[in-house]
Parts: C-alpha cells; sequence; structure tokens
C-alpha cells in the first residue's frame, strides 16, 4: 500500500545553519509516527516543511501521492508546538472559528464531548490552565475531522496528569483509525503512543523503526540502579559495567542473576535495588553519546 | 464566503470585547472635541476683521473707516471665498472699492452690525464714498465647526492604522496567522474579513461619536449626511488599506508602532486637521496631498462647512479611490502570513 506521507531527502538549511540536513521516511495510513531528539534536533522544522508552512531548501514531500496543495489543507489537523488564537474570543468561539474555516468540518458537538471541553465553551481561550488549552488546541486541530493530525510536542510543559489525560486523548484518536506525527522529547510519551519512530539529531535521522525493534536491535542487557551510599567498596573494583549518575549507580547486566550475585558478594544490599528494561531514553543516549533533554 | 464570515465575525468580538480599546475609541474624539469647544467659546473675540477687496493701500487715502483702529483689514483676492467666510463668520465685512463701492455684512452677525454702523457713521466724512449694502446670511462657523471634521478623520486614521496594522503584526508575531496559515483560509478573505470588520466598525463609532458631538454642540451641517458617510467609507477604507500595507511584512510590533507614527504624525500636522493649509508654502500644499487624510478632511470639511456635493468634492474621492486600490493592490500583493 502506498504511504500516507513520504518525505524524501528533506533539507532546510539557514545562514550558517543546516537545520534538516537530507531526511527522507515515510508514515503509512492509521501509523502514530513518532519523530524524537533533543531540542535543536530538527523535529520542528522538518514537521513545519511536511505542513507545507516552511518551504524546503531541497527534497519533496507528498501527501497521498501528490504535492502537498489545496487537499492537503483540507485534510491535515495540525497542533503547533507554539500558537496564539485571537484575543478574546471564548473555547466556543475559537472552535467555531476554525469549525466554519473548512467545507467538510466534523460534528462540533462531537470535537467538544471528545475533547472534553464542555465545561469549558464559555470560557475565555487565553485563559485556560496548560492541559485545558493543549485540548482546545487539539480540538481545533480535529474541527475539519483530518486524515492526518500533526501533534508537535503536544505535551510540553503539562503536569504529569495532564500530559496522561492528553495521552489517553491520542490513544482514542488512533483507535479511530487516523494517521498520527507526533514530535516529542519525551521517549516514555514515544514509547505509549508510538507505533513507529525516527530519532533525529543535528538535522539527520540516525535511528528508525518500531520502539520494541529498536531496543532489541541496540540492548541486549538490563540495568540495575542502586543508591551510591550502598556500595562500600570502591566502583572500580566492582567486576560489571556501571557508571554513575545523580547519587545512583547503573549497572548494565546480560545476565540479573549473575549481576545479583556479584553484588551479594560484595556485601551491597538489594532493600532499594531497581531493575528496569532499557528505554528509547537509553537508546538515545547509546545512539548520540548525550542525554535526550541535555 | 463561510471562511470570510467566519474571520469577520471573530474580528467583531474580538473588538467588542476589548473594553479598553472600544471605550478608548470613543472617549478620544469626544473628549479632543469638547476641549476645543471649550477652549475656543467664548464671547465674540476683541477684534473685528473685514476683508478688503482692490487696492486697499489708495482706498484707505479717501475712506476713513478703512484707518479704524482694532478693526484687522485682510486683502482679498476672490470675492467669492471672502462672502463664503461672511457667510459663516470667518470674516465679519467684506468691502469692494474696485468700483462702485459696496460692502457685505452678514445680517446674522452682531460684527456685521455693529461694523455697518460704524461704515455709515464715517459716510460722508472727508469725503468718504457712500457704500451700497449687501446682505448675506448664514450660520456662524465656530472654530469647534471648522475642527470636528478633522477630529472625526483622525480617529478613523488612527483606529484604521492601529486596530488594523498594528494587530495584524501583533498576530504574526505571536503565530495566530501562522494558525491560520494551515487552513484553507486565503490571504484574501483574511484580509477582506479585516477590511469590512474594520470599516463596519469605524463608521459605526464615528456616527455615534458624530450624532453625540451634534448633540452637545450642534455641529454645522450643510451638506448631506449621505455623502458625509460615503466620504468617510471611503476614507476608511483607504486608511485601512494603508494599515494592511504597513502590516505586510512586519514581525515586530516595535517596528510596526514606529512605522505608523512616523505614518501619523505628519498627517497630523499636515493634513489640515487643526488648521487650514491656506496660506502656507505652496510646497507643504502639495506635499499634503499625498496624505489621505489631507483629501478625506478637505472632503469631510467642504461637505460639512460649505455644503459641497458630490461634484464639488469628487477630486479629493477620485484621490482617495485611487490610494486605496494602490495601497490594497500592494498589500495583497506583499502579504505573507509570517
Amino acid at each position: 500500500m502506498a504511504p500516507l506521507i513520504e518525505v524524501r531527502d528533506l533539507v532546510k538549511h539557514y545562514p550558517g545553519v543546516r537545520a534538516v540536513n537530507g531526511v527522507s521516511f515515510a508514515i503509512e495510513s492509521g501509523v502514530c509516527f513518532g519523530l524524537l531528539g533533543p531540542n535543536g534536533a530538527g523535529k520542528t522544522t522538518t514537521i513545519e516543511m511536511m505542513e507545507g508552512l516552511l518551504a524546503p531548501t531541497g527534497g519533496t514531500v507528498r501527501y497521498k501521492q501528490q504535492p502537498l496543495g489545496e487537499r492537503f489543507r483540507h485534510e491535515a489537523g495540525i497542533q503547533f508546538q507554539h500558537t496564539a488564537l485571537p484575543e478574546h474570543l471564548t473555547v466556543k468561539d475559537t472552535l467555531r472559528l476554525f469549525h466554519a474555516l473548512y467545507p467538510h468540518a466534523a460534528d462540533l458537538e462531537h470535537v467538544i464531548g471528545f475533547c472534553n471541553l464542555r465545561d469549558l465553551l464559555g470560557r475565555d481561550a487565553s485563559k485556560l490552565s496548560g492541559g485545558q488549552r493543549q485540548r482546545l488546541l487539539l480540538g481545533v486541530a480535529l474541527v475539519n475531522d483530518p486524515s492526518v493530525l500533526f501533534l508537535d510536542e503536544p505535551t510540553t510543559g503539562l503536569d504529569p496528569q495532564a500530559r496522561r489525560n492528553f495521552w489517553n486523548l491520542v490513544r482514542s484518536i488512533k483507535e479511530r483509525g487516523k494517521t498520527i506525527l507526533l514530535t516529542t522529547h519525551y521517549m516514555e510519551e514515544a514509547g505509549a503512543l508510538c507505533d513507529d519512530i525516527a530519532i533525529m539529531d543535528h538535522g539527520r535521522i540516525i535511528a528508525r523503526g518500531t520502539p520494541d525493534a529498536l531496543l532489541q536491535q541496540h540492548f541486549s542487557h538490563v540495568f540495575l540502579k542502586l543508591p551510591r551510599d550502598d556500595f562500600s567498596i570502591p566502583l572500580a573494583q566492582f567486576p560489571l559495567s556501571l557508571f554513575e549518575s545523580d547519587g545512583y549507580v547503573e549497572i548494565r547486566a546480560l545476565d540479573v542473576n549473575q549481576a545479583i550475585a556479584l553484588l551479594l558478594q560484595h556485601g551491597v544490599p538489594l532493600a532499594r535495588l531497581e531493575i528496569r528494561p532499557p528505554s528509547l531514553e537509553d537508546l538515545f543516549l547509546e545512539l548520540t553519546g548525550k542525554a535526550l533533554r541535555a | 464566503m463561510r471562511r470570510f464570515i467566519a474571520v469577520l465575525h471573530a474580528r467583531n468580538l474580538e473588538f467588542f470585547r476589548d473594553r479598553a480599546v472600544m471605550v478608548w475609541n470613543f472617549v478620544r474624539p469626544f473628549s479632543i472635541v469638547l476641549v476645543f469647544a471649550f477652549v475656543f467659546s467664548g464671547g465674540p473675540r476683541d477684534i473685528f476683521k473685514v476683508g478688503v477687496c482692490g487696492d486697499g493701500a489708495a482706498a484707505r487715502r479717501d475712506v476713513v473707516f478703512l484707518k479704524t483702529r482694532h478693526v484687522r483689514f485682510i486683502p482679498v483676492a476672490d470675492l467669492d471665498g471672502a462672502l463664503v467666510k461672511v457667510r459663516h463668520h470667518q470674516l465679519d465685512m467684506v468691502l469692494d472699492v474696485r468700483g462702485k463701492p459696496r460692502y457685505w455684512i452678514n445680517a446674522d452677525a452682531p460684527n456685521g452690525y455693529l461694523l455697518e454702523r460704524m461704515l455709515s457713521d464715517s459716510a460722508g466724512a472727508d469725503g468718504t464714498p457712500a457704500f451700497e449694502r449687501n446682505a448675506l446670511a448664514g450660520r456662524e462657523i465656530r472654530y469647534v465647526d471648522f475642527v470636528a471634521p478633522g477630529i472625526f478623520a483622525m480617529n478613523m486614521m488612527f483606529s484604521c492604522l492601529f486596530g488594523v496594522g498594528y494587530v495584524i503584526v501583533r498576530y504574526r508575531k505571536n503565530g495566530v496567522l501562522k494558525r491560520l496559515k494551515a487552513t484553507p483560509l486565503s490571504p484574501f478573505e483574511f484580509l477582506a474579513a479585516h477590511i469590512v470588520s474594520r470599516l463596519f466598525l469605524v463608521v459605526l463609532v464615528s456616527a455615534i461619536v458624530y450624532v453625540g458631538c451634534d448633540a452637545l454642540l450642534d455641529l454645522a451641517m450643510n451638506g448631506s449626511y449621505l455623502l458625509l458617510a460615503a466620504t468617510f467609507a471611503l476614507g476608511a477604507v483607504c486608511l485601512i488599506s494603508l494599515g494592511l500595507l504597513t502590516a505586510a511584512r512586519l514581525t515586530s510590533e516595535e517596528f510596526a508602532g514606529g512605522v505608523l507614527n512616523v505614518l501619523i504624525w505628519p498627517m497630523m500636522v499636515f493634513s489640515g486637521v487643526w488648521f487650514s493649509l491656506e496660506g502656507t508654502h505652496p510646497w507643504v500644499q502639495k506635499f499634503a496631498q499625498v496624505f489621505p487624510l489631507t483629501h478625506l478632511v478637505s472632503a469631510a470639511r467642504a461637505i460639512m462647512l460649505d455644503g459641497a456635493g458630490a461634484a464639488d468634492v469628487y477630486p479629493q474621492l477620485l484621490a482617495l479611490g485611487v490610494m486605496s486600490a494602490v495601497f490594497l493592490t500592494l498589500a495583497v500583493g506583499l502579504f505573507r502570513w509570517e
């Protein structure tokens, strides 16, 4: 089946900066595609070229095998990373404004209910909390019942509860068969929502695949985490690969049983031991040698 | 059309809900007109003004009246124009000493009556010839009547330039335009909605302010209300177009504010809002023609004070129409969402 969106050799140069440097990928219909990377990796530049808002220096973006055009603008829903809405409008006014801009729009009552905005309809849109505002912006992105939804770092700055609520909304959209392109620098978010991911750094894609496949491809070990205070011996004397950070020691182990035996052998108490599988955060560290949000 | 109406409606809601801006749009012209009405009110001025048509210097030898103290005698080249000023109480009397001596006064003006008595008393003295009397009628044109059309136009200018230009630059800076760009809304639909919204609001505000000022000050109105409304509407379109042109590409509110002030201040000074440009240097008068406000004030004042008809103010309306077309074409061509 032909991909819904296809990006080929996408390049964006600014004076002195190569923001995006030859990015290519395709997104199948019905998939939640995650574009991951640290701040400045080129995610937003890439997504804005895909949205038709930014002219690429080179390369092409095709939607349903056609160059971006009028059809794309009617069928795409977009939630920007930073956006403002017209002032002095209520939530309802804002939704009505954007709803009227599309000839084939979704049922507005359904959008209001889906995004849990009914209690906010009379509120000034500029006076919402972070989570409420993101729900409104998602509602605005859904008023045209889009085939493809672009979410550019939609949960940045939200508290954990608001973030989880937003994830539930995105899952519901996925269940309706919509194609989603999500950029985020939260690996947990990508792991929770994305079927397919591409990791960007310095304007290039450095890894591509499903989260599980990428983790299996790059990791065969697990992580054991203990407070540094629990080690009474010099860390250099411990026979397994480890590193220290923020008062904790993290051990990479291919065999958990062997690692625990070694810890006991060196007199390390296990009461505060945490064992976790590798995450996308670890993958990023592995691939780039730096923390994701550095 | 649905998209245009949606943006138009949203923009109108913004205006009416922004209480501070809305109140300011009403308070500003009211307060200026009232201040001028207060400052320039009061009793008759302490000097009479008499226009003299013909060789005044030669006439002074024969006409004792022309030697009267505390009367300012002003040489007049255009008799018809001087008579209009007598009708409007801007001149107390006009003397024509070119052939058979004649004078004109406004029968409704107390100063005219007093001057007529003085002229009559001097007749026959030292050979002063008798003057033929001509009476004119007409309401007094106070300074507030003169300045009111200018203030209405100036208020419109502020509302159009800042209410459109500044708002669009702010929209561009904070990302509202980028959000709208991602929808099927076209630049033409967006700009047209802003023009119509601001036009509606400006005409509404101006009408309310005019009615309020007229109720308080009984402003002079000698022409057609319909023509005056059409003139202000065309002036508003022209000024809105200038605001759109200013905002076509700018991304900084501070810079936009500077550019708008560069446009506004020369218009405030040289468009004849506060004083007539008659008597200023010819270069100033020519320079003033580049400003839409000059044509708007000139046409509105001619309609309100002189009762000018469409044929009389046709040049000003044509200038406003041409400027609107040029500004709008450039604004649409240069407009960028980001």
